[in-house]
This record gives structure tokens, sequence and C-alpha cells, in this order.
């Protein structure tokens, strides 16, 4: 499949949202609502459950399915206070001594005048910075669409997995094509040259593991597995190897 | 050594190089007035007439807010490459240095304001528009690492369009790694200010520009997550005139002061001063 293909195909209509994953990971799922500050974002599912009997802290970007639903998730776009809602229950986590396990499928993070005034920046930023020494294992699963930093936001991990069908990517083809060369017809080749799609970001060392769509019934094992290995170990070499995992990035 | 890393070399000294300084006269592209180069560099690169605020690079704004000769640069020899292969990169990447004068979009180092020591990086928006790769996202990690390995503040000036797409994810996660290295930092108990200038954008304004103690920025400077036009375009709604503006992102809370440019240093050292350092 050609790279762009895999974009648009994470982009589809039927694709599997978080709240699909979460209802068969975490059948036991309760959640929770607001940041505490402001505002309660549905585009940002947050609370606990148990994945294959271990007790974790869920936060998922839900985009929504029907049409009134997706509006209703702002297509999956959160703002300031859907981070704020995430933080506050990973914070809650590490608490609780409870891996977190985050769900990322998102276009971006939002954009728009409430967005940038209620800190949108500031946002993504404070989960960036605490989640740098959050005290508890954090696995972040990307199984569509990886836009930039509103991704990001909930991926500084000691592991991050893809789907084999999902993207993770700094800017969205279309855009980089847009600035680059004035033409959102080279989307294609903007894509190809992103190098977005989970085997090439495996390959580079920047993503841990890319799951296969016809393993999907494992994967809460594996999930569960990874999350009771991380929390065995202590807690200052999980944290320097959380600090390393990105240390070593790009130079 | 290439002819080109030599002209960088003869080019970077941080004094009376630059060609703008040996063109006699400039025009404000705000207020449209003729102005000596020499009025407006006394002036500190705002306009003598109109008031507004001029970019000014990396090297200079580094020697505007700290003391003469005081300045040591660190990670100097760092530079990009084509991680990706991805298209015309080489081209865009000795054009910003021959731009900037600079090799990498942002010069990191020690220094001291008013006598008291700390480390420094600033960035240069002639750098391709002072976005952020592999090697900026580097240096500024080292420059954290540094001082937290020497119980020093860093005071960081920004200015950026956000992550490089031309490194893609290499990019994107400069942001957690540098993210990290500030942590570290301030688990430590270092103090970490930053000037944000115009403008201050994406991924930037989404990592080390929002993770400041404490947090200035210049007049009229434009601070957000993501551009005016993007969001004009998505939402088909006008925007509040000031919107992003400096003193509109302050009255949201987001910033702790605006801090005129011939007032900078002055104000920096008494930030320093107050914390004992």
């Amino acid at each position: 499949m050609e790279d762009y293909e895999i974009v648009l195909g994470a982009r589809g209509d039927r694709r599997l949202t978080a709240t699909d994953y979460i209802q068969r990971m975490v059948p036991d799922f309760i959640e929770f609502h607001g940041d505490r500050l402001y505002g309660d974002d549905r585009a940002v599912i947050a609370g606990i459950g148990s994945v294959a009997g271990v007790p974790v802290t869920v936060i998922g970007i839900e985009k929504g399915k029907t049409t009134a639903e997706r509006i209703r998730r702002n297509f999956g776009s959160a703002h300031p206070e859907g981070y704020r809602k995430s933080l506050r229950l990973m914070k809650q986590a590490a608490k609780f001594h409870r891996p977190v396990l985050c769900i990322v499928d998102t276009a971006g993070a939002f954009c728009g005048v409430d967005a940038e005034e209620h800190g949108q920046g500031r946002a993504i930023a404070d989960n960036l910075f605490e989640m740098a020494d959050l005290a508890t294992p954090i696995l972040s699963l990307i199984i569509g669409e990886g836009g930039s930093g509103g991704a990001l936001a909930l991926c500084h991990s000691d592991r991050i997995w893809m789907m084999e069908d999902a993207y993770f990517s700094v800017v969205s083809p279309e855009s980089c094509a847009n600035i680059l060369w004035k033409s959102t017809e080279k989307a294609a080749e903007a894509a190809k040259s992103l190098g977005l799609t989970a085997a090439k970001l495996h390959k580079a060392g920047l993503i841990d593991r890319v799951c296969r769509n016809d393993e999907r019934k494992k994967l809460a094992a594996d999930i569960a597995e990874e999350l009771t290995r991380l929390a065995e170990l202590p807690m200052p070499e999980l944290l320097e190897g959380r600090y390393r995992r990105f240390r070593r990035v790009g130079y | 050594m290439d002819l080109r890393k030599l002209f960088l070399k003869a080019n970077n000294e941080p004094e009376g190089t630059n060609s703008f300084l040996r063109t006699r006269y400039v025009n404000c592209r705000d207020c449209g007035k003729k102005l000596s180069v020499a009025r407006v560099r006394k002036n500190l690169f705002v306009c003598p007439e109109c008031g507004r605020y001029m970019t000014v690079r990396a090297r200079r704004r580094i020697l505007m807010l700290t003391d003469r000769r005081s300045f040591t640069e660190l990670d100097r020899e760092l530079e990009s490459r084509n991680i990706l292969g991805f298209p015309e990169y080489e081209a865009k990447l000795t054009a910003a240095q021959e731009k900037s004068r600079e090799r990498e979009g942002v010069v990191c180092g020690v220094a001291t304001i008013d006598g008291h020591r700390c480390c420094i990086f600033a960035m240069d928006a002639n750098f391709m528009m002072g976005s952020m790769g592999s090697v900026v996202g580097e240096k500024i990690t080292r420059l954290f690492e540094y001082a937290t390995g020497r119980g020093l503040p860093v005071i960081g000036v920004t200015v950026s369009g956000g992550a490089r797409m031309q490194e893609g994810m290499y990019s994107l996660l400069q942001m957690s790694k540098v993210s990290a290295a500030v942590r570290r930092h301030s688990n430590a108990g270092n103090l970490y200010v930053v000037l944000l200038t115009d403008p201050t954008t994406g991924g930037v304004d989404a990592s080390f520009a929002m993770q400041g103690d404490i947090t200035l920025a210049e007049p009229g400077a434009r601070i957000g997550f993501a551009g005016p036009r993007v969001i004009e375009k998505s939402l088909k709604q006008a925007l509040p005139k000031d919107f992003q503006r400096a003193e509109r992102v302050l009255s949201c809370g987001f910033i702790d002061a605006i801090v005129p440019r011939n007032e900078q240093k002055g104000y920096l050292a008494k930030i320093l001063e107050l914390h004992g350092l």
C-alpha cells in the first residue's frame, strides 16, 4: 500500500475508533469527566478499567462514528480542556500506581479562537513536561491518525505502539505539500517523504512495535504484559528509560 | 573544510559584518519611513518612528541581552543532515545558512547578564523561519543538560514557525526530547526564564516556549499554537484584532509580563538577582 493510501485509510469512515478498542480491551471501563478547571472535552474519553486483569487508567481520543456523534466529539480534535483532563487522570494514575494506556486517533489538536485563548500550546507543553517523569508506566497505542502535536501530547510514553495501518506525522501531507509546493495535489509525494507509516517509523526506531490487525484479539494481553513488565522496574530505571527513549532521537 | 564553511566562518563574527548594517538606510515594513541604520541599531532594532519591533538575529539578540564579551558558544559545530532524504532539503539548508550566517536555527552558550552567570539560547528567524529540526532540539537539550549539571539558570529567546517538516517525526519528537530536559533542569531546582518573540508558534509554542518558570514576551509578538490563516480558513471566522498578540495572550493568563526591548537586559538581571544567582 502507498503511504498516502495509509493516511487516507486511517481517516476512513468505517475504521474502529477509540471507543471500539476500549469496549474490546477494557470491558469494565468507567468513564470520568472534566478537567476541574474549565470544562469537559468530549473529544477525549478518560477513565479507569482493567486490561486483561490489570487495572489501568485509559485516555482515548474519540472521533465518533455517526455524523451527530462526530460533531459531538469535534471530529477527534481536542481542546486544551481535553489535554488537561488527560493530565489530571494521569496524575491520579500515578498516585494509585496504575499504569496509563493512551489510545491515540486525531488529525491534530483543535485550531480555533477558543482553543488558542484557553492555551492549546500550553496544554500540550504541560503534558510533555509532566509525562516526562510521571511515576507510572505509560503505553501509547496509535490506532489511526497520529496528527502532530495533538497526538504527541499523549505519546510521551515508555512505549509507543502503532497499528500497522496507522500513521504518525509532524504535519498532514496536504498541509506539507501546500506549504512547500503550493499544491495539495502533491500530498502523496509529501506522505512518502515524511516517513509517517508504522513500518517506516519502527524501522527508524522511533516507535516500539507495529501491531497487526489480524492479531487484534491478542492486543489486550500484549498490552497488559508490557505494562506489567514496566511496572516491575524500579521507578528510577523506568524514568531513566523514558528519558533515554526520547533523548536519542535525531542526533 | 569546504568553501561554504569557510564563508560561514568568515562571516560569523558577531559585530559589523551584517549586510544590513552596510546598507545605510532601510524602510520600516510597517510605517514605510526611511530610517538610517545607525538610528535603528541605536534603538535596538525598534522603529524609532512607529515603534515596530524588527526581527533580531540570534547572535545579535544574545549580544543585546548579555554583558560585553561574556558569551561563550556551545555546540556551534552541529549541522543538520537530510535524515529522511526529503526533496530539496539540502538546498534549503544551504540557503538558510547563507541567509542567517548560522549553521543552524539556534545559538546556545554561557554568558553573564549584569554579572549573573547563566546559560542562554536564542533562535534565529532567518534560519527556515526558526523551525525546529533535530539539531535545534539537540542543541537546546544539551544546553539544559549542561545547565542542570552546573546548577545554572537558562534564559531562552524563542522565535519559531514550529517543527521542521523536512525532518518528519524526528522534528516532532524534539518537542518531547527538549521537554524532558527542561523537566530535569526544573526538578533540580533551577530557573528557566523564557522570552517569547515574534512569532513563537507551533511545536515550539507547544513545548519549551510554554515551560518556563517565568514567561516574558516582547510587545506585539504573535504567540500561539496554530497559524492564524489556518484558523481563519478552517473556521471561516474573522479573528479578534489582537488575536494571538502578546498583550491578548497576557490577558488570557499565559504570560507573566511584556517587557520592552530596552528594558529586557535589566529585567532579566533583576530576576536572576532575586533568585540569588
